[in-house]
């Protein structure tokens, strides 16, 4: 039980690093992209190619999948993004399937056995979860961080601008494809890195892992928490987790039927979008000119509560 | 078999390919064209006509031989398995969509997302993950023309595809409900205001879309056989059609198709693709078309107004 406990951490972890750059992509700039499970898998083969083959550290794995993850995504945006409409859902959902395809046909199998990480000479061992789950959820923290910051920057603000509306972001001088393309090259980078920890943990690689369903379950994974709110994600990543690993956990695995995660899946994205499009947390408030703090703020709710005058 | 042959050969193949990618990509174009969404789970509605027309086939025809009575038999599940995707497919508008006919942009496709996720988990539950060959209800004996081969079942892809297209066209420009959803299309506020129910246009043009995705399901089913996530790279496939022809242009669907469908038999054994990689070249097909005519073949430039 409390082994299935620090799996979901430690998968929650994972995900939760995908869905901050899911979140990036869609809950900021409002885009939909389906191709995160390549971003993961093109992450994972630059951790398993670097490590076993050429004998490199999993640590400098980590900025090179960051980068072919973004340069793929780039590749991949500066043909749709510039355009208006959907496009760029159908050519990611595309191009998550080319991945897999590439992957499978370079190495059908995939890589097993791939050395395990090390810091300072301390081995991560994929018995001990504790140490994963520790390494794992700082970089989460990290990139959470980091991602908070970029959303309340002028490069976030812009990105918030063109999901409301591209034609208003436009004529306020907004160049809404550079942002689009930062934004979802940005996304890309995350879902490479967050494949370099899935390698670290599982220590194999098979291309027949990077389905769509990775895709959607990122993607619903932003759609539980909300879009656009960087703590909501990281608790759809949880409630994510721990709904494909219920029967495990539970020990029914022989009564629901495998499919049953898939479906409550497709069931939270059509419910969430009819009841509760903004998430379980809703939106992230940002602080538009409002030169209060955050604590003021918070005394300021609770002087309302209390029955004051505002 | 020299060079001229072979390559007519692939042609041949390829407007069969061409011609169910078609009759897919009709029900992206004209749901694109009233709603201005991509409806994500049209390809698992294909999915879904494909095994309700096998089973119905199988249950009418039962361990017979191909003979009249399994033509007959094809035909009979066929339009059965129409019925029951246009039910699908409106009552799939109603609960899925039609709620979400006023919010932001990112709702329906997400929500369709969810539909089509639904829907293929859904049949791997019932039907199981194996996948099941649709038995020829006729003969399957190649006829040779030339260097060419034909089968009968490629006449009879093409055969209906076409019945299926003359009929869309004529209803779609010379009936009267057809005239509603034309200016449906066009303008929805407004053909409201001339007394056009919209919301029936919009649950007929799915119940059209769904129905003609079960047929091209049913033909596609000969050449890939039945799986429950078939309609994922079939339906992907047949958007790319869409968009190749001018999305929302019901003639560039037709063309955009049969097109498609050629440049990949074609253009596989032409740049020696190995037929695994076969699927990247819809996909490459698509963003060429993105970077040089984004509005496709037949499409009009539409300039968004504020």
């Amino acid at each position: 039980m409390l082994n299935f406990f620090q799996l979901i951490l430690i998968y929650a972890g994972v995900y939760a690093m995908m869905a901050i750059g899911q979140n990036c992509i869609t809950g900021y700039t409002g885009m939909l992209s389906l191709c995160h499970a390549g971003f993961f898998c093109i992450g994972s083969y630059a951790t398993a190619i670097m490590c076993k083959t050429m004998g490199l550290s999993f640590w400098l794995s980590i900025p090179v999948a960051a980068v072919v993850a973004g340069a793929v995504g780039f590749l991949i945006g500066v043909p749709t993004l510039r355009l208006k409409g959907d496009y760029l859902c159908i050519a990611t959902l595309g191009l998550g399937e080319i991945i897999r395809n590439i992957a499978t046909n370079l190495n059908p199998v995939g890589y097993n056995s791939i050395p395990r990480v090390s810091l300072f000479g301390y081995q991560f061992a994929s018995r001990n979860k504790v140490a994963f789950i520790i390494l794992i959820w700082a970089f989460v923290l990290i990139f959470y961080i980091i991602f908070q910051r970029l959303a309340h920057s002028r490069i976030g603000r812009a990105m918030t601008a063109i999901r409301e509306d591209e034609v208003a972001a436009a004529s306020n001088g907004i160049n809404v494809t550079e942002y689009k393309i930062i934004s979802f090259v940005l996304g890309a980078a995350v879902g490479g890195v967050a494949g370099c920890f899935q390698t670290a943990y599982t220590l194999t690689v098979q291309p027949a892992s990077y389905t769509f369903m990775v895709s959607v379950m990122v993607l619903c994974t932003v759609v539980l928490g909300g879009m656009g709110n960087g703590k909501a994600v990281i608790l759809g990543a949880f409630i994510i987790q721990f709904i494909s690993y219920f029967p495990q956990l539970t020990g029914l695995t022989n009564v629901i039927p495998a499919q049953a995660k898939q479906i409550i899946f497709g069931l939270i994205l059509v419910v969430m979008m009819i009841w509760r499009p903004q998430g379980l947390l809703g939106r992230d408030k940002f602080r538009y000119g409002d030169p209060r703090s955050r604590g003021e703020k918070i005394r300021a709710v609770f002087a309302r509560k209390k029955g004051g005058a505002v | 078999m020299n060079t001229l042959s072979l390559y007519l050969q692939y042609i041949v193949n390829g407007i069969t390919l061409g011609a169910i990618y078609s009759l897919i990509a009709l029900g992206y174009t004209m749901v694109y064209g009233i709603l201005k969404f991509i409806n994500f789970a049209h390809g698992d509605i294909l999915m879904v006509g494909a095994f309700s027309g096998l089973l119905i086939y199988q249950a009418l025809v039962g361990e017979a031989d191909p003979g009249v009575w399994t033509m007959l038999a094809f035909f009979i599940s066929m339009l059965a398995s129409m019925a029951i995707c246009a039910v699908l497919g409106v009552f799939i508008e109603r609960v899925a969509y039609k709620p979400l006919r006023n919010a932001n942009r990112l709702a329906p496709l997400l929500s369709a997302i969810g539909v089509s996720f639904i829907l293929s988990n859904g049949a791997a539950w019932i039907f199981g993950t194996t996948s099941r060959r649709f038995p020829y209800p006729f003969q399957n004996d190649p006829i040779h023309m030339g260097g060419v081969t034909i089968t009968p079942h490629q006449i009879l892809v093409i055969i209906v595809s076409i019945i299926m297209m003359i009929l869309l066209a004529f209803f779609v420009n010379k009936t009267r409900m057809g005239k509603a959803m034309r200016a449906t299309s066009l303008d929805q506020n407004t053909s409201a205001l001339m007394g056009i129910n919209v919301n029936r246009v919009i649950s007929l043009t799915f119940a059209i879309g769904s129905a003609l995705a079960a047929v091209g399901g049913m033909l596609a089913s000969f050449d890939f056989r039945v799986y429950p996530s078939m309609g994922t790279m079939t339906g992907l496939k047949a958007f790319v059609a869409a968009v190749i022809g001018g999305i929302g242009n019901i003639q560039g669907a037709m063309i955009g198709g049969v097109l498609l469908g050629i440049l990949e038999a074609v253009g596989a054994p032409l740049l020696h693709i190995p037929n695994g990689m076969r699927d990247t070249v819809a996909f490459a097909v698509l963003i060429i078309i993105l970077l040089v005519r984004p509005e496709g073949i037949l499409g009009k430039n539409e300039r968004e107004k504020v």
